[in-house]
């Protein structure tokens, strides 16, 4: 589902080019879960926007989905991004503008279908996340909890082969970070989705089979669990 | 709905109050535009229904003396029906009110002129009723100034007629002229009766012609001229007039729509700087979007979309204010139109000029949208600002080019020429890059000049708020300094027009002008003013001249073989020459020596000429010109040439000979005294009246009142424009400030949050404000000071009047609405609880 091959990342910087990721190399079927971690800094949120297509290597590649995205333009890793992948943020990011179900709905929009199955399958994964009565609430409406939950409804949405989550209950407290887990792991269960969780919290991570340890960009262990 | 317009929509629901606020900074632009396109239409239109009685007949021919009986006969061969006019200047005076007197246009009508269009009379019906006795139709508002009745009696010259009606309206004559020589009407026979026509006055000659409706007036035109052109005559026709009034109204409406132009190129402005400030705020938005697979063209169009329905509202809401303005502009204008004016909307020049704000709009709005093609999808996860694309965007310098060239399109197809239009948009550029400029250096001077540590925290967070990432610096000099220069010009070149017009009677000049003083009266005209304690100070003999020949060759020759540029007025006019020992004081030389008395009977006599005459006549100095002095040629050249101030009261002349040479030439003189006051003025001309009763006089202070009333009914047109661009610069203002509001908020709150009190805040807005205001209003200031000093030197040809009074006010007042503005519309940021703030922004 997933190849990662020889990925490096440079920065150019003041003081000179500045490499937070190298030669990182691993390999995920369908349907598995691997935890990415590592302290701030070491690279994981650069491996993620690098997997999920939100950036271009230095060198190296990326095969998702049988697709090198490597050498794609951002409007191709756009269409890449909108097929098969999901995304659940520390910030949750939904757009301020849009209605619960107007967020969760985006993804499938934007390839041009709408209409009442559309909004229908927006409000099922709404009730799957406990939230079918807020679908006309604002973000500004709703907890952080809340958010994170409108969030992972989005990102299945478009049932994606892929989900990546940063930093998932970041900014959650525990009660509500343990049922967002709970959500994740579920979902991903049910709908077979490969999942890829970049995390510095080990007990988060543990619940995925695979954990990748990242150390200043460079992978220092990749065990099985 | 495409999911393009569906996300613009939603995108837009937060801030759809702040879109249409946004898009009010270009409506009074474009209602500018549109009002006066729409008018342009309705004025072409009047001026095609109403061709022919723009000149009340076919084809009128002009002479400066009488035409001969063998001319008038043949002029009663060519068919059709025709009229005789004379006009000469004369005193007016009206015994039931004092003798107050006034210098008009009285004119003798024969025949049924005007064929086209009517001459309006009140009572109605009076031209009919002018020969029956010594009857005479006065300009209405000249009754009106005296409150002279119908009825009551008018003195010209020597005779006195009786006022049997007050004159409203002559076809293709506009309003303006009767402030300025009012007419009165009476029947030719009386005039002839009376001694106007005696002597040396100089007086016009018309014929109007009402011909066949198969004859081809332009031909006819050019035949009669070839074969009369010894007789100096001038010729015309309607559609002469009809050129000359289209030329006259192109170039009013060419500066009516620049002006409006540039209220709408400042309210673009204010657009751009708040869909910057929106752009800035969607960033993530974008990236989120992005990161969901929206396509960078995509997430572009979204934004686009929402910037050209901010440009269609302002459109839609600029046409139906500009239909307004254009139902408003004819009362604005009615002094000046030589025609009525029918209201109609003309769609296509609405749809043009709502087009060219739309596109204007359209094309600033897209400089700001243009950075959300390179959001990359990255700042979803990453807060960092530095991730974004520094790189230099070839599309947006491509943008610079195309604005560049919409503006110079606009301007050369509103001028219809190219250099002006080029001046106009270079002043534009010039304007923007050193705002711009400056900008720059008050970011580079806060950030590494000014001293942080003697300061305390207010003025090192205020001062450190113009360097900051996110500043407003830039927008808000340009903004700000943009609507103060081009308020000010105009406030300064308003002074400068009042300070010429001043200067011209003001001081110790004379305001009392005597003409048409005989030879003989010349002695006691000078004793009676002296009698009356208003000396003469400037006195100047006159005698009428035309040009013969010029470097040799014989003018009438030249009229018929072509006069390679030579203007034909130049060459077939009566000149009105003088002759005096030295300079005085409203002329320099600016070439060659000038010559001030030669020995009678030299075969070349030298003669200083103006300039600009000279250069119509293509003369140099030593060129050689031949004058018909009354039937006595008369060879002189050039020996210098002067420049002559002709907006200063007092005899001033194209050609001045020297002594020696006119003295005994039939002549009549000019003379200029100064009078302290009205009553005065009153009390000397009654004095020269009862004793030389041909004399005629204008009262300068009078005609000041004229010209006084004549330029606040021109500065009400102005000032009517200038408010488009003055309420749309406070507009932007207002934007400018709001949109800074929102950007700032959250920095302001996390300040309340850390314990900051409203009185801190308010003094952070304050010292950021004030330098902004200050450099603002100083620049703007500056750059609207070397406007008007150019525009004064080579639009008006005088010296710029800069009083530092009005540019003190100005320069206070845009900084006090600065600060107002600013405080006021930051007043509920400090006024509210943080997390309501943080709640409604998010």
């Amino acid at each position: 589902m997933l190849k990662v091959e020889r990925l490096t990342k440079t920065y150019k910087a003041a003081g000179g080019p500045l490499t937070v990721l190298r030669d990182v190399t691993f390999e995920l079927q369908p349907g598995a879960s691997v935890a990415i971690v590592g302290p701030s800094g070491s690279g994981k949120t650069t491996l993620l926007g690098l997997c999920a297509g939100l950036d271009r290597p230095t060198s190296g590649n990326v095969i998702l989905a049988g697709e090198s995205i490597g050498a794609m333009n951002e409007d191709e890793r756009a269409l890449v991004r909108n097929r098969h992948i999901g995304f659940v943020f520390q910030n949750f990011q939904l757009v301020p503008t849009l209605t619960a179900l107007e967020n969760v709905t985006v993804p499938i929009e934007l390839r041009g279908d709408s209409g009442r199955a559309v909004t229908g399958r927006g409000r099922e994964l709404l009730e799957r996340v406990g939230l079918g009565e807020r679908g006309d609430h604002y973000p500004v409406q709703l907890s952080g909890g809340e958010q994170q939950r409108v969030a992972l409804a989005r990102a299945f949405m478009n049932e994606p082969k892929i989900l990546f989550c940063d930093e998932p209950t970041g900014n959650l407290d525990g009660d509500t970070a343990t049922a967002m887990v709970k959500l994740i792991l579920d979902l991903n269960h049910e709908k077979k989705t490969t999942l890829v969780l970049v995390t510095h919290d080990l007990e988060l991570a543990k619940k995925c089979r695979r954990i990748i340890r990242l150390r200043s960009g460079l992978v220092v262990s990749d065990e099985m669990i | 709905m495409s999911f393009i317009l569906k996300m613009a929509w939603r995108d837009s629901r937060a801030s759809r109050r702040r879109l249409a606020l946004v898009s009010i900074s270009v409506v009074l632009g474009i209602a500018a535009l549109v009002g006066i396109a729409s008018l342009g239409d309705n004025l072409k239109r009047a001026v095609d229904d109403q061709t022919k009685s723009l000149l009340g007949s076919d084809l009128t021919v002009t002479s400066s003396k009488p035409f001969p009986e063998a001319t008038m006969a043949h002029f009663k061969t060519l068919g059709g029906e025709l009229a005789r006019e004379v006009s000469l200047a004369s005193q007016i005076s009206f015994p039931t009110r004092g003798n107050t007197r006034w210098r008009g246009q009285v004119r003798a009508l024969e025949g049924n002129f005007p064929f086209y269009g009517e001459l309006v009379t009140s009572p109605a019906g009076a031209m009919a009723k002018l020969g029956a006795g010594n009857n005479a139709i006065v300009e209405d508002t000249l009754l009106a100034q005296f409150g002279v009745q119908i009825g009551d009696e008018v003195k010209i010259g020597k005779s006195t007629f009786r006022v049997i009606g007050a004159l409203k309206k002559i076809p293709g004559e506009p309003a303006a002229v009767a402030m300025l020589a009012p007419r009165v009407y009476v029947s030719m026979a009386s005039l002839e009766a009376t001694d106007l026509l005696k002597g040396d006055r100089f007086a016009r000659y018309r014929v109007h012609f009402k011909l066949p409706v198969t004859t081809e007036v332009e031909a006819l035109a050019k035949t009669l001229g070839e074969k009369l052109k010894n007789q100096r005559l001038r010729f015309e026709t309607v559609e002469e007039r009809k050129k000359q009034l289209g030329d006259a109204l192109k170039d009013v409406f060419s500066f009516m729509s620049l002006v409006g132009f540039v209220a709408l190129f400042l309210g673009a402005v204010g657009v751009a700087s708040a869909m910057h400030v929106y752009v800035r705020q969607k960033i993530l938005t974008v990236a989120t979007l992005r990161c969901l697979g929206v396509r960078a063209r995509t997430a572009f169009a979204i934004y686009l979309t929402q910037g050209c329905a901010i440009g269609v509202l302002g459109a839609a809401l600029g046409t139906a204010a500009g239909l307004s303005v254009q139902a408003l502009l004819p009362k604005v204008l009615k002094d000046f139109l030589p025609f009525e004016v029918d209201f109609f909307i003309s769609w296509a020049a609405v749809a043009k000029g709502a087009a060219a704000g739309l596109v204007i709009c359209v094309l600033f709005t897209l400089l700001p949208l243009l950075a959300v093609r390179r959001v990359s999808p990255l700042l979803a996860i990453r807060s960092a600002q530095g991730q974004g694309d520094n790189r230099e965007d070839p599309v947006r310098l491509a943008l610079f080019f195309v604005i560049a060239a919409a503006v110079l399109g606009f301007a050369v197809l509103q001028t219809g020429h190219w250099l002006p239009g080029l001046a106009f948009t270079l002043a534009m550029a010039v304007s923007f890059g050193i705002l711009g400029g400056v900008a720059q250096l008050v970011v580079l001077a806060s950030k590494h000049l000014l001293p942080r540590k003697p300061l305390s925290y207010v003025w090192r967070q205020g001062l450190a708020n113009l360097h900051r990432p996110n500043n407003r610096t830039l927008l808000l000099l340009l903004s700000l300094g943009l609507a103060t220069f081009l308020m000010l010009t105009l406030l300064l070149t308003r002074s400068t027009l009042l300070g010429k017009i001043e200067s011209v009677a003001g001081g110790s000049r004379p305001n009392l002008m005597f003409f048409d003083i005989q030879d003989d009266e010349i002695l006691r005209f000078d004793a009676i003013v002296s009698a009356n304690g208003a000396p003469v100070i400037a006195q100047a003999p006159i005698i009428t001249m035309q040009i013969a020949s010029l470097k040799g060759r014989a003018v009438d020759a030249m009229l018929k073989d072509g006069h390679a540029g030579i203007p034909a007025w130049t060459l077939t006019r009566e000149y009105r020459s003088t002759y005096r020992a030295a300079l005085v004081d409203t002329e320099r030389v600016t070439a060659g020596k000038f010559i001030g008395r030669v020995t009678p009977g030299e075969a070349r006599v030298p003669i200083s000429m103006e300039e600009s005459l000279a250069k119509d006549l293509q003369l140099a100095v030593g060129d050689e010109v031949t004058f018909n002095v009354q039937g006595v040629p008369l060879t002189a050249y050039v020996a210098s040439l002067r420049a002559v101030e002709w907006q200063r009261v007092s005899p001033n002349f194209f050609v001045v000979f020297p002594e020696g040479v006119l003295e005994p030439a039939p002549k009549t003189f000019v003379a200029a005294v100064r009078v302290a006051s009205m009553a005065d003025s009153g009390r000397v001309q009654q004095a020269v009246v009862k004793e030389l009763p041909s004399v005629s006089s204008i009262d300068l202070t009078l005609i000041m009142q004229t010209i006084d009333n004549i330029f606040s009914k021109v500065a009400f047109v102005v000032s009517f424009l200038a408010l488009f661009t003055i309420v749309t610069g406070v507009i932007v203002l207002v934007g400018a400030i709001l949109t800074g509001r929102l950007q700032r908020i959250r920095e302001t709150v996390l300040l309340r949050t850390l314990g900051a009190t409203q009185r801190q805040l308010r003094q952070i807005l304050l010292v950021e404000y004030t330098v902004l205001g200050v450099l603002s209003a100083v620049t703007g200031g500056a750059l609207s000071i070397a406007a008007t000093v150019l525009v004064a030197k080579y639009r008006f040809n005088t010296t710029a009047v800069i009083p530092p009074l009005v540019l003190l006010g100005a320069v206070a007042a845009s900084v006090a609405v600065t600060l107002i503005t600013g405080l006021v519309t930051n007043r509920g940021v400090a006024n509210t609880p943080p997390l309501e703030i943080l709640r409604e922004e998010t």
